[in-house]
């Protein structure tokens, strides 16, 4: 399973897709992989990202309005994975366009495109009695959402329930680029460590070659998504590809 | 649809991860499907509303506070001229309107307040679509002391002024929410994710019976007192049970508070009213449950219920000239109740709620809120198809204050001859 962080710093990166366009998003993954990136996260756009701050909600937005669908986001998984077989590819996305889909045949199909894992935001571990023996019927990871406000029996299940890595929100709130990491990003991915080997990788609030660098200290992988897609916001699309791979490079490289 | 089926079958298979079950669920609807961030806070609600519904002390405030801040029993009122002009079954009216703030909301904002300051919590945030829940929310923040944030669509700001404004006057802040259609739904998706930053200080007052559990359950459990008036007011003025109950339905909370004491009376029909806006194409209204409306089942903003999308899962846009009844999903214990059949639920468009607002001034004097016209104008078409000797009840959640301004703009009164 090519989700592998050994290659330090371990770095995820998010992209919604569909904005600005599907192709575009496909160049800009290739690009992060080519850079550096040791998994891709291709969020499904959705019309209510309620766990979003303003940057990602307004790529779904864009997104949504060109019409991107779950089907479009498997169709670049694939050329993603086809181009890349070497690299890490997660499939994230709000649960209600998966079950619009069908649990089954989005696992299949998913599955099919080559992706090694899933993340369904607003899936919690208690829910997911369905969804994880689809996950594993699949040979899909099932990845969970852990949060600092998890108290200890939460992140034991949650680390029981995923596969592939652990996500460590890094602190209350929404999705967002923040100047300065969260204090108690390091507490919680210890607390997480306690229950499990899989890697844990940190998201929400990096943005920075240095936060990625601080995260390396304690997490297996840093997860940068907003920066990204505000990167992809500020960028004409025939520059995207080019601009994400020298961003990830910086990150990559710590500097 | 079939592919429908397949998911819900997926969704609510056994086996849930860890071994203990979810609760709060009606069916297969409901649920918890929320960001892990808010899974200890919705624990601590859970624990806390437990304990409170088994305390004494409780209660007995809530009771009091009921009785003599919010107006409560309301009255069971026998509409004598409307039934006589529509010539068939008897209508009476549940005067929710009558309450202190003008609407049903106030049952749950303030049975909420009351558990927030049991928990020490001293920031709240709220939703609101016509602004009832807003200003239920902003009264009970300035009875208690408590901060009050509430969230708005632009939209619904602009076409229920007034309680911008009574939200304000009562020291509330009101946040405008511009994103989606700046309706309900976009103010829930804001309160849910200031909730989800401020999580550890703020006490989420939502004010429809959606969202995830414990909140479906909680907000119905604060409206039976509806319910639970009604009928012991219904018995000793006919002696017996109404034949129909006609409630409007937006996400839902009048119409479970009104329904639920009767669901076990098969006798009694239980009917929501739905807002059937302009059209019936998908965003021309707010029809959850509405054959081939765009209305299947799916997961919106913690809950597992009917939600009106695209065959991609988007979530439709709707219409209602009704701000309350505007959309896209509706509480999950309605979505059970219409599955197993002991409730229906039919519609009402923007012209046929405008025109019972006319009627009901006109009969009876009483202005219901747009709202709540929906459940009138589902009595007007319901009254003359049933025998004089049957009955039906009306929830009239709210008075229609608020509504004057859009009331001005789609009916034209000037020079019109008295009716």
């Amino acid at each position: 399973m090519p989700i592998d962080f050994s290659n330090k710093p371990g770095l995820v990166i998010y992209f919604t897709a569909g904005d600005p366009d599907l192709s575009t998003t496909r160049d800009m993954a290739i690009a992060a992989i080519d850079s550096g990136a040791d998994v891709i996260e291709l969020g499904v756009p959705f019309s209510d990202p309620l766990a979003d701050g303003p940057v990602i909600q307004r790529a779904s937005e864009r997104a949504v309005a060109k019409g991107t669908r779950l089907s479009d986001v498997l169709g670049i998984c694939k050329e993603i994975r086809d181009a890349r077989p070497q690299a890490g590819i997660i499939l994230f996305s709000y649960l209600n366009p998966v079950v619009r889909f069908g649990m089954e045949a989005f696992a299949k199909a998913a599955k099919e495109a080559g992706a090694d894992g899933v993340l369904l935001t607003d899936l919690i571990v208690e829910e997911a009695g369905g969804y994880l023996p689809l996950m594993q019927k699949y040979d899909l990871a099932p990845v969970f959402l852990a949060a600092p406000t998890s108290p200890d029996s939460r992140l034991k299940a949650i680390a029981e329930a995923s596969q592939g890595f652990v996500y460590a929100i890094s602190r209350v709130g929404i999705t967002g680029a923040q100047t300065e990491l969260a204090n108690d990003a390091q507490g919680l991915v210890e607390r997480i460590k306690r229950f499990t080997k899989l890697p844990v990788a940190l998201g929400f609030g990096v943005s920075t070659p240095q936060h990625v660098r601080a995260v390396a200290e304690f997490a297996d992988a840093a997860v940068v998504g907003s920066a990204i897609v505000a990167l992809v916001e500020k960028t004409p699309a025939a520059d995207a590809a080019k601009a994400v791979g020298d961003f990830v490079r910086s990150l990559k490289s710590g500097s | 649809m079939s592919t429908t089926a397949h998911s819900t079958s997926q969704l609510t298979s056994p086996a849930p991860m860890p071994a203990s079950s979810t609760p709060g669920r009606f069916g297969v609807y409901g649920g918890r499907y929320v960001p892990e961030t808010l899974m200890a806070a919705l624990l601590e609600l859970d624990a806390a509303y437990e304990a409170a519904q088994k305390d004494p002390a409780f209660h007995a405030e809530l009771d009091g506070l009921l009785k003599n801040y919010v107006g409560r029993p309301t009255p069971l009122y026998y509409a004598k001229r409307l039934s006589e002009t529509l010539g068939g079954a008897k209508i009476y009216l549940k005067r929710e309107d009558l309450l202190h703030t003008g609407a049903h909301k106030i049952n749950n904002a303030l049975g909420q307040a009351l558990l927030a300051r049991r928990m020490g919590k001293h920031r709240i945030i709220a939703e609101t679509g016509a602004g009832q829940h807003g200003v239920a929310t902003a009264t009970v923040c300035a009875l208690f002391g408590l901060e009050c944030v509430v969230y708005m669509g632009e939209e619904d700001m602009r076409r229920q002024e007034p309680n911008v404004y009574r939200m304000r006057l009562l020291g509330a802040e009101v946040r405008g929410v511009n994103s989606g259609s700046a309706t309900l739904k976009d103010a829930i998706n804001e309160a849910m994710r200031d909730w989800v930053t401020n999580v550890r200080s703020t006490f989420y007052i939502l004010g429809s019976a959606l969202g995830s559990h414990p909140y479906p359950t909680m907000v119905r459990d604060f409206h039976r007192v509806i319910s639970k008036e009604s009928k012991q007011q219904i018995l000793e003025q006919e002696g017996r049970l109404p034949d129909a109950i006609v409630a409007c339905v937006g996400g839902g909370s009048n119409a479970i508070g009104a329904f639920y004491e009767y669901i076990p009376d098969a006798s009694v029909a239980l009917i929501g009213v739905e807002a059937g806006g302009r059209g019936t194409a998908l965003g021309e209204h707010a029809a959850r449950f509405q054959k081939n409306g765009g209305g299947v089942p799916g997961v919106l903003q913690g809950t597992y219920s009917y939600v009106l999308q695209d065959n991609a899962g988007q979530v439709a846009t709707t219409h209602s000239v009704s701000a309350g009844l505007d959309y896209a999903s509706v509480g999950p214990e309605h979505a059970m109740l219409h599955d197993s059949g002991r409730a229906t639920y039919t519609s009402a468009t923007d012209a046929e709620a405008l025109d019972a607002v006319k009627v009901l001034s006109r009969t009876e004097g009483i202005i219901p809120a747009l709202e709540s016209a929906h459940a009138v104008a589902e009595a007007i078409k319901l009254a003359p198809t049933m025998g004089k000797d049957k009955i039906i009840m009306v929830n009239v959640s709210g008075r229609g204050d608020k509504d004057l301004g859009i009331l001005r703009a789609e009916m034209d009164l000037s020079g019109e001859a008295k009716g």
